[in-house]
């Protein structure tokens, strides 16, 4: 079969039906929501950081929306612990691809890339490099 | 039940002009086109979105290019005649396919919105001012609200919305208290793109011009599958898009009283539709050129008129009547599940579409898993975003039937819809 079906192999459907690191952090360094507008997907991230400033030490996320979204979410909170923010911001989405591990349509990559679009606007708003109130991709 | 059983159409021979309906999908979408891995038959339910284009209407275009390419109004060569008769008749041939008296009425547009657009320019911004009002519906389709709605902002007139109520019909009673002397425009869907509501045009038109207000429909869901003629919905104005009516896209018409077109200013400037124009003024061609500026979408237009001819040859109370029995058909099959919410009146009162979504499956999960069935519909917000945010779900899918769809074919998508309950129960 084609896209389709490869796209909800079981990992997908498994991370959004039990989502990991669901809910918020209280100790976060940094929040950051976003979301695609034309879909209704919404995602909050928390991150914290090591003592050092700059290693990522856990990730929290909230929201809803579509699978691809919701799971790419949940396998990111895992991904991400370990990285600093400079790993972080090379991300793309070829990452993210590799990362669920399906083949991703081209009309929905822009969910698949929701959450780390909204990882990588927090750490830059939160280093001051960025102004923005909520994060939103583009077509 | 209310499901109608028997076609009035002969479907299969209908689905022989349209060789795309016979491709398969499935494979790689980066490549346009059948090709490898491309295995599951297509299910095309997306007539909403844009119609399939018959091979005649297909074959209008290539012979315009092969054969008596030209611009129009320019030359006396034959060519460039050829092409001119043909194209001003395509306008006599859209005129007459929606009742209006004649090309002077008829102008071609890329399409609705631009036709919606040339109405709010040219006669909105001489029109509108602020103590004046625009009436429109909750459940217009993004081309019409926001087009009036960025017109008043600029003019500082206002916008109101009749109601929807809960079973997807306008608040008449509503619009009656909300149409005044201040109205000076009613801009109405004819059949609703997201509920596939028809909506009773003739009545709103009279209470319209009751307070002299004029009479915008957006007819790009009813032009396409029943007959409808401008006098009797008493539109004042009335648009449509080729490409949902069996056209090509990049062309549509607006339908206009003569005697407001002829009071209108331009909407856009240049070639063909100036008269005399000397380096302190100029003068405008008569109707309609005086509204088509530049060199126009010929072969679109007079294709446009080939896919009148071919709708007129099966009958668009035919289609109407196919059409209701397929949706009748989708609604009771897709309303037999209590995690099926379909949105909009009863199946035995709309047009042919029906937009729902299942319980605990976002939309585009939905429309990507039927997709692996073969089946294209619609997901998303149906460019009705606000009429989504009333319905409380930011979006849905739609299934949009047209005159070679088959009973068989809504059975594919209800088993697809079947299959993503399964995966993710």
């Amino acid at each position: 079969m084609g896209l389709g079906s490869d796209m909800y192999r079981q990992q997908i459907l498994d991370h959004y039906k039990n989502p990991r690191n669901y809910g918020e952090l209280e100790d976060a360094t940094f929040s950051h929501v976003g979301e695609n507008p034309t879909c209704g997907d919404t995602i909050k991230v928390d991150v914290r950081l090591a003592d050092d400033g700059e290693t990522i030490e856990r990730v929290a996320f909230s929201g809803d929306g579509c699978a691809i979204s919701q799971a790419s979410a949940s396998l990111l909170t895992q991904e991400l612990p370990g990285l600093t923010l400079s790993e972080l911001d090379a991300m793309d989405r070829d990452d993210i691809v590799d990362m669920l591990g399906v083949d991703i349509s081209p009309m929905r990559i822009k969910c698949a890339v929701l959450a780390e679009k909204v990882a990588q606007d927090g750490a830059k708003i939160h280093t001051g490099e960025l102004e923005i109130d909520r994060t939103k991709t583009e077509e | 039940m209310s499901t109608q059983d028997t076609t009035p159409l002969d479907v299969e021979r209908i689905r022989d002009e349209f060789p795309i309906l016979s491709r398969r999908v499935g494979g790689d979408v980066t490549t346009p086109g059948e090709g490898p891995g491309d295995e599951t038959p297509l299910v095309y339910l997306d007539n909403a979105a844009t119609s399939q284009t018959p091979d005649r209407v297909v074959d209008t275009i290539a012979d315009y290019y092969r054969s008596y390419n030209a611009n129009v109004h320019r030359g006396i060569h034959s060519l460039s005649q050829e092409a001119s008769v043909a194209y001003e008749e395509a306008h006599d041939r859209v005129a007459e396919f929606v009742g209006a008296n004649g090309r002077e009425e008829i102008v071609f547009t890329p399409g609705t919105t631009e036709g919606m657009n040339l109405v709010a320019y040219a006669w909105g911004l001489a029109e509108l001012g602020p103590g004046d009002e625009v009436v429109l519906t909750e459940m217009e389709h993004h081309a019409s609200l926001v087009t009036w709605q960025q017109l008043c902002k600029r003019t500082g007139a206002e916008v109101k919305y009749i109601p929807v109520d809960e079973q997807g019909y306008l608040d008449m009673d509503a619009a009656a208290e909300m149409v005044t002397d201040d109205t000076k425009m009613v801009s109405v869907v004819h059949v609703s793109n997201t509920l596939g509501t028809v909506n009773p045009i003739a009545d709103l038109a009279d209470l319209a011009h009751d307070h002299d207000a004029y009479v915008f429909v957006d007819a790009a869901q009813s032009v396409p599958n029943r007959p409808v003629d401008v006098d009797d919905l008493g539109a004042d104005f009335l648009a449509f898009s080729g490409h949902k009516m069996c056209g090509p896209t990049g062309i549509g018409a607006l339908y206009g009283r003569e005697h407001i077109l002829e009071e209108m200013q331009p909407y856009l400037y240049g070639g063909d539709m100036i008269r005399k124009v000397t380096y302190e003024d100029s003068t405008w061609e008569d109707l309609p050129w005086k509204f088509e500026a530049g060199t126009p979408n010929i072969a679109g237009g007079i294709a446009l008129a080939e896919a009148c001819d071919y709708l007129d040859e099966v009958g668009l109370e035919r289609i109407e009547t196919h059409e209701r029995m397929l949706t009748a058909y989708a609604y009771d099959r897709l309303t037999e599940f209590d995690d099926v919410e379909v949105y909009g009146p009863p199946g035995d009162d709309r047009g042919g579409l029906v937009a729902f979504n299942l319980d605990g499956v976002h939309a585009h999960d939905l429309s990507s898993i039927v997709n692996d069935h073969g089946v294209a519909i619609r997901a998303g917000d149906h460019c009705t975003q606000p009429l989504h945010q009333k319905m409380g779900v930011p979006a849905s899918v739609r299934a949009s039937f047209y005159l070679y769809n088959t009973r068989e074919e809504v059975d594919v998508l209800v088993d697809a819809v079947d299959d993503a309950r399964r995966l993710f129960a």
